[in-house]
């Protein structure tokens, strides 16, 4: 595990003002179970060694860092190299954080796992680690989700997993975390819930953000290897943004390096069909942590929209929203509409279909890399593969094919 | 209520000391409509209750089971605001004797800033604020405000509480929240959990009255649960009636409420 460098939580699972426990009493001494356990658990070299090998052998890390040559020359600027999480077992970043926390839910005795997913991707890895660890699994999914990633429901079922849609709210991301807490109170002497981003209240901010923070240490590493420099910016979309903050966390130290999350602006920041947090929230407390929210005047938490299931939600983690207060992050919005090009863009260039949550990174990185020198080097992380997304975009583009 | 004329408005502690063990039901404020939670504040304080919560709605109530779920949903369909609901309570404080209390989620209360929430609290004769996702440690930046407008920030303690609950009983002002099982709110057939250990740990740290809520909702749970304790809290059950018969509801609501205020305050 790395220390965290700068920022340091100001207090136990602080971010300057954000992050904390704000959940009911019921979940306190589960949390701070899960925080001792992963304390002395991340120290411990056995510990690691166990989840190292499941990374390297079942996982397939260390992933592999693509040149986009084909992009590179087309946009005309900057280098991009893309990180490539879509090539994990599973088909995202999300597996990195799920074997963790898997394992450190078996060590601490428990038998079952449960689990909030947007997308399908958290809720797939969170059944596979399930599967190979020999734990039971229920993950929560939004009815509307459930309804625009049925490929992904049918692989959780395939994989041992029980799917509970959830009709409350707006049966999208933030209800399937408000369902997944509550059923964590109903049940939690057997069981761990295994969040999927680096949100929520303390420890899982950290613990999510460790684990995925081999994400920047490999990109730093091989970016050093190949150009024998660090790059001028770091990107990757987000949502609650563990993919972000695992990219970003090896090269904040690394001043001249700048990081920029993108966040889904859905329509457009200036209609309510948006799931932009930085561009249209503000502080707030929600889902046990006091961070940025996209809510009304009196505290009502919005109704966010995104094309992105993985992106649909309506907060961020607190560590973002402590580094975009100290100004070492950036936070641009990404349009549904950009994104699908973006999408399709990096089909046709170089024969890698994203997912259209990584496709809000690229679109950003589409803009940026012409306004930059050819010596500039830009790492995009592609958080996912985009096969689930194929029957959407095409059904958005007037095709139906049948799915 | 800054009428220097005005009678201060009654403590929670008030609701502990009538000789009896106290029968504190919830209801969601605007579902349907206020002038429906108005009749329904006024059958349940006929009916005799001892102190009311007033639910403030939240759009994403995470320690709410479906019932109650379903009534913030309806009340914030309906259009009600923290605004409204304020001065809403204020001309309640007029029409009933006993305390009132305000149940809601932090971010209602953050969004305006906990001071001025408090301040307007204070203002509308409200003496009590519960707030089930502000466990012991995030309580301060809460409970400084409450206590500077004199209203009573309430704890809770849970099933799974172990070796909080004496700082927990400690630190609580008014009464303590006793969470009587596992789970979020809503009706339960049976309630397992070994109250009695958990009250008498709580009567060793603390003098504050406690009363037990989550999922009663007859007259023998009621009774049971005020015999161990100071108390019994409804609000599921009640809720269920305001669902199923609307602006018809005051009539069912008086009727189970006489029944689980005389099962309480015989106990």
């Amino acid at each position: 595990m790395t220390t965290p460098t700068s920022p340091t939580p100001s207090a136990p699972g602080r971010f300057g003002p954000y992050g904390g426990q704000y959940i009911p009493e019921t979940l306190m001494n589960a949390v701070a179970e899960l925080d001792a356990a992963y304390r002395r658990l991340s120290a411990d070299p056995a510990f690691r060694a166990e989840l190292d090998a499941l990374l390297r052998d079942y996982a397939g890390r260390p992933s592999r860092l693509t040149f986009a040559a084909n992009l590179t020359a087309k946009l005309g600027g900057a280098r991009i190299y893309l990180k490539r999480e879509d090539l994990n077992h599973t088909g995202s970043h999300k597996i990195n954080n799920v074997l963790g926390q898997a394992l450190l839910a078996k060590h601490m005795g428990k038998t079952r796992l449960i689990a909030e997913t947007g997308a399908g991707q958290h809720g797939v890895a969170t059944a596979t680690a399930a599967a190979l660890l020999g734990l039971e699994c229920v993950v929560f999914m939004g009815r509307t989700d459930t309804e625009r990633q049925a490929l992904n429901v049918y692989r959780m079922k395939l994989l041992g997993a029980r799917v509970v849609p959830v009709d409350s709210g707006t049966a999208t991301l933030k209800d399937a975390v408000s369902e997944a807490m509550r059923e964590w109170t109903r049940r939690i002497a057997d069981t761990h819930y295994c969040l999927g981003s680096a949100m929520g209240p303390h420890p899982f901010p950290t613990i999510v953000r460790d684990f995925q923070s081999v994400i920047g240490r490999e990109t730093r590493a091989q970016l050093l290897a190949a150009e024998g420099r660090l790059p001028d910016a770091v990107l990757a979309c987000v949502g609650g943004g563990s993919n972000a903050i695992g990219s970003f966390h090896a090269f904040i130290p690394d001043a001249s390096v700048r990081l920029i999350g993108c966040e889904a602006a859905g329509r457009g920041i200036d209609t309510p069909d948006t799931a932009a947090t930085f561009a249209t929230g503000r502080p707030g407390i929600f889902h046990g942590m006091k961070s940025i929210f996209c809510q009304d005047a009196l505290g009502q938490i919005a109704p966010v929209y995104s094309i992105s299931a993985g992106l649909d939600y309506p907060g961020v983690g607190p560590e973002h929203a402590w580094l975009r207060d100290t100004g070492r992050a950036e936070y641009v919005p990404v349009t549904d509409d950009e994104a699908v090009a973006a999408f399709e863009l990096l089909s046709r260039t170089e024969g890698i279909i994203p997912a259209i949550e990584s496709a809000h990174a690229l679109a950003h990185a589409v803009k940026l890399a012409p306004t930059l020198p050819a010596d500039a080097i830009l790492a995009v992380t592609l958080s996912g593969r985009g096969d689930k997304d194929c029957a959407a975009i095409a059904r958005l583009q007037g095709e139906d094919i049948h799915e | 209520m800054n009428d220097p004329a005005a009678p201060a408005a009654p403590t929670l502690a008030s609701a502990f000391a009538a000789g009896h063990k106290a029968f504190i039901p919830f209801v969601t404020c605007g579902d349907p409509d206020l002038e429906t939670t108005r009749r329904i504040v006024h059958a349940l304080a006929d009916a005799g209750a001892d102190l009311i919560e007033l639910g403030i709605p939240f759009s994403d109530p995470t320690a709410e089971g479906p019932v109650i779920q379903a009534a913030n949903a309806r009340a914030l369909s309906g259009g009600v605001t923290t605004d409204r609901i304020l001065a809403f309570a204020a001309e309640l404080r007029r029409e009933i004797p006993i305390p009132l209390a305000f149940m809601t989620y932090a971010n209602v209360v953050y969004a305006p800033g906990p001071d001025r929430f408090a301040a307007r609290c204070a203002a509308a004769g409200v003496t009590g604020l519960i707030l089930p996702d502000v466990p012991y440690e995030e309580r301060a930046e809460f409970e400084a405000p409450c206590r500077a407008h004199g209203i009573d920030l309430v704890s809770m303690v849970a099933p799974t509480s172990a070796d909080r609950i004496a700082a927990i009983a400690r630190a609580a002002t008014g009464f303590l929240y006793v969470v009587s099982s596992l789970g979020v709110t809503g009706e339960r057939t049976r309630i397992t959990t070994d109250l009695s250990a958990i009250l008498r740990t709580i009567r060793a740290a603390s003098t504050v009255p406690a009363a037990i809520g989550f999922g009663i909702s007859t007259p023998d749970q009621a009774r049971a649960m005020a015999s161990i304790s100071d108390g019994a809290i409804v609000g599921s059950a009640l809720v269920r009636l305001i669902a199923t018969h609307g602006r018809d509801a005051p009539g069912p609501v008086y009727d189970l409420a006489s029944s689980l205020a005389s099962a309480i305050h015989s106990a």
